[in-house]
């Protein structure tokens, strides 16, 4: 080292670079990258695309690293002798001595100058050993196993196992089959112990029913005696179960996976804005799971709201407009439909009309209603209120999705307030026709089958027969939330984009198109729409705080557009889990 | 790309008449039609004809007899020496299927059943026998070896309802397989 002064100016190395912005130098793969201080080595690597396979690690769980499949090699530089100065090559970065044996990935964090190889011979012989070791007893029953397709076991034996066994014993028995709770089964040999699904029923549901009993290989997962695995989140462990050992009741031999589309969308049953995929294949559903928003629901959701689409395909699915003809309803076509409508309210003054719309209703669904009040000339317009006890964890009280929306829309603080006066006016004849949009009023507005029987008109759109259909003079098919394209704000603000998974039966049409049909029908001015974008754009200049939105510039992961101080439950927990 | 020309033949006057050339021909034939009808025609045995030249006079003959082992007719279900029905509904013929021939509904087998352990079965398999193409993609993806082409090519039917193997109809093509692996067994 030169002793001249020109030597000793201040030269930055990229140590002193990094850590200006609380970062350290870490090489994945031959190739220097920056991350900040305390990220996991797994989570590095995840950021510039190298895989690291594993099993136990999640990253909104804790790292116990017991699976041991995501082994990495390391190297640091060495330290240096008394006096000596480190090693340094063109680029500043000091030299890397790898060590002898592997890391894991999950548990350890990066630090400064740190070297992470994942495609050495060591790494790749640590992956085989591990893959061999946990197909021993794994009973290979893939063409049974609903995990097939999407199995993590499955993948990694593709890609780092042998391809044949070398074991000669018998393979450990262990319980298969197990109703462990109402709406999971466990199969204990295809079980990888990982410990993902007891983790997360401890830190997240906040219900530790699930831990492992005996001992060495015959370590079993259980549900704790005389618990079950009830918890309304239970069906989280199938997700994020790496192999087939926690399915789900409800898709348990439905279809295999590699047969289903995925679109990602909205679930609708609460003011959360849960984002979620829906499964389908050839316009049926099978299946919902969550989807990751760390702005939302994280990777959760709760099992209530999961299961809750079977009514899409049911029974009562409302597939043609009905016209009532004395006691019974007759099929019709549209343009009958929506003609008969159109001349029915034109017959009364427009205080005699109300409009009851609803809380699940999209952005641009609530702003054409809007739109037919004004063409109406009404000023009637409520929504149906729909509180429920909160469960501390995702789910809202507030049980509708878009109240946030519908205040922004309709301007109003309280969207509900109308409703009971429009009760009382058809109680007293002042109203003589109501519309009534996606809600049943018999079964959650209070209305009586008596009270509806006053009207001389009542229009209902809506996707099942219920009560109130069966008292409706006209019933307009619509579209449920998997078959419509639309934007939602959740309670704390979110503008989020639901996205159309399956196609209406029969003659059922989207709710906006409904609206802006029966708003022409009705001559109201209104400009040229012919897609759901025009409705948003149409919005978007109205309210403020949508302002230069589209619904392509939402996106998958929603955008901020109001601060409404609401905080989601399950994302303060985890906050708080994470310091 | 160069461009070679081609010269035509030059033809002779008897070539360009081609009236040998005819000729040669109606003798060619004449020669079969006697050889024919003395039942000396090339091939007759080999090809099993009626003895009239080497046509076959199907239906009231046909080939069954000469079809190689590697003949691919109808697809099959089959059960196994323990009347175990092989297939678990994977779905995996169903996925791999060149023309979308088949369709399965999966099923789950009940607790009561001997074969409680296997979980899984086809509650309904259909084959559309007008969409298959025989290529023995689903015998050759199938891991429980459940589905094997048969040697059947006679598939009638007055309908296209009729030209679907129903999963009854297919255990009834397929029969009883023997010496197949047993992958349930009671070690399972």
């Amino acid at each position: 080292m030169s002793d001249t002064p020109l030597a000793k100016a201040p030269i930055k190395t990229p140590k002193d670079l990094a850590a200006e912005t609380g970062r350290v130098n870490v090489q994945i793969n031959g190739v220097w990258h920056q991350f900040p201080k305390g990220t996991r080595m797994i989570e590095a690597c995840r950021q510039v695309q190298v895989a690291v396979p594993h099993y136990c690690y999640h990253p909104k769980l804790t790292a116990p690293g017991n699976c041991r499949m995501c082994l990495v090699q390391i190297g640091m530089p060495p330290r240096p002798a008394p006096g000596q100065e480190p090693q340094r090559d063109a680029q500043g970065y000091e030299a890397i001595t790898w060590m002898p044996r592997p890391v894991i990935a999950c548990a350890n964090t990066v630090s400064e100058n740190l070297g992470i190889c994942t495609t050495s011979e060591l790494v790749e012989n640590c992956r085989e050993g591990v893959m061999e070791f946990l197909l021993i007893n794994h009973p290979l029953d893939c063409p049974i196993c609903d995990k097939a397709g999407e199995c993590r076991l499955q993948e990694n034996a593709a890609a780092h196992g042998r391809g044949t066994s070398r074991f000669v014993d018998n393979k450990v028995k262990k319980p298969k089959n197990v109703a462990i709770g109402p709406r999971i089964r466990l199969d204990d040999e295809r079980c990888i112990l990982c410990g993902r699904c007891i983790r997360f029923m401890d830190e997240v549901a906040g219900d530790p029913v699930l831990g492992f009993t005996q001992r060495g290989t015959h370590t079993t997962l259980s549900v704790h005696p005389g618990h079950l695995l009830d918890s309304n989140y239970s069906l989280n462990t199938a997700d994020i179960c790496p192999v087939g050992a926690l399915t789900v009741n409800d898709f348990r031999f439905q279809m295999r996976v590699w047969f289903l589309k995925e679109t990602p969308t909205l679930d609708v049953n609460c003011g959360t804005g849960t984002n979620i995929s829906v499964w389908t294949r050839e316009n049926t559903i099978h299946r919902i799971t969550p989807r990751r928003n760390n702005d939302v629901n994280s990777d959760w959701m709760p099992d209530s709201h999961r299961l809750n689409f079977h009514y899409i395909d049911g029974p009562a699915r409302l597939t043609q407009p009905l016209v009532k003809h004395g006691a019974h309803h007759a099929p019709t076509g549209w343009p009958e439909a929506l003609q008969s409508a159109a001349a029915r309210l034109k017959a009364h003054a427009p205080q005699q009309i109300a409009i009851i719309a609803s809380g699940r209703m999209t952005n641009e669904e609530l702003s054409l209603t809007r739109a037919l009040a004004q063409a109406i000339g009404t000023a009637q317009v409520a929504l149906v209120p729909r509180f429920a006890a909160a469960d501390a964890l995702l789910i809202a009280g507030d049980r509708n999705p878009n109240t946030t929306g519908a205040k922004l829309i309709l301007d109003t603080e309280d969207p509900f307030a109308k409703l009971d006066a429009i009760r009382e006016q058809v109680r007293t004849g002042a109203l003589r026709a109501l519309i009534v949009l996606g809600e049943d009023l018999i079964a959650d507005a209070g209305f009586t089958a008596d009270d509806l029987g006053k009207l001389d008109f009542l229009l209902q759109s809506h996707i099942l027969a219920n009560a109130t259909a069966d008292a409706a003079h006209l019933v307009l098919p619509a579209a449920a939330f998997t078959e419509k394209c639309g934007s939602m704000v959740n309670l704390s603000g979110r503008l989020q984009r639901l996205n159309r998974a399956t196609d209406s039966p029969g003659l059922a049409r989207d709710d906006w198109q409904i609206l802006r049909d029966l708003i022409r029908a009705l001559g109201g001015e209104h400009p040229q729409l012919d897609q759901i974008e025009d409705v948003f754009v149409q919005l978007a200049a109205s309210i403020p705080a949508f302002a230069g939105l589209s619904l392509a510039t939402i996106g998958a992961a929603g955008v901020p557009v109001l601060d409404t101080g609401y905080q989601i439950p399950l994302l303060e927990n985890e906050r708080a889990r994470n310091g | 790309m160069a461009v070679i020309k081609i010269q035509r033949p030059k033809l002779r006057f008897g070539e360009k008449i081609y009236l040998t050339a005819l000729c040669k021909g109606f003798f060619l034939t004449l020669r079969h039609a006697v050889k024919s009808l003395m039942g000396k025609s090339m091939g007759a045995k080999d090809l099993a004809s009626s003895g009239l030249g080497v046509t076959m006079q199907y239906p009231e003959q046909n080939w069954d007899a000469q079809l190689p082992a590697y003949y691919r007719g109808a697809p099959a279900l089959v059960t196994d020496e323990q009347g175990r029905e092989r297939c678990v509904a994977c779905q995996l013929c169903e996925f791999i299927c060149p023309p979308k021939a088949i369709k399965i509904t999966p099923g789950e087998i009940p607790s009561a059943d001997p074969w409680a352990k296997v979980e899984k079965r086809p509650a309904a398999f259909a084959i559309d026998m007008i969409r298959c193409i025989y290529c023995g993609m689903c015998e050759e993806v199938c891991p429980e070896q459940a589905i094997f082409l048969r040697k059947d090519y006679v598939i009638l039917g007055t309908s296209r309802k009729e030209m679907v193997h129903d999963k009854q109809k297919l255990y009834a093509i397929g029969g009883v397989r023997t010496g197949l692996v047993n992958k349930w067994n009671e070690l399972k």
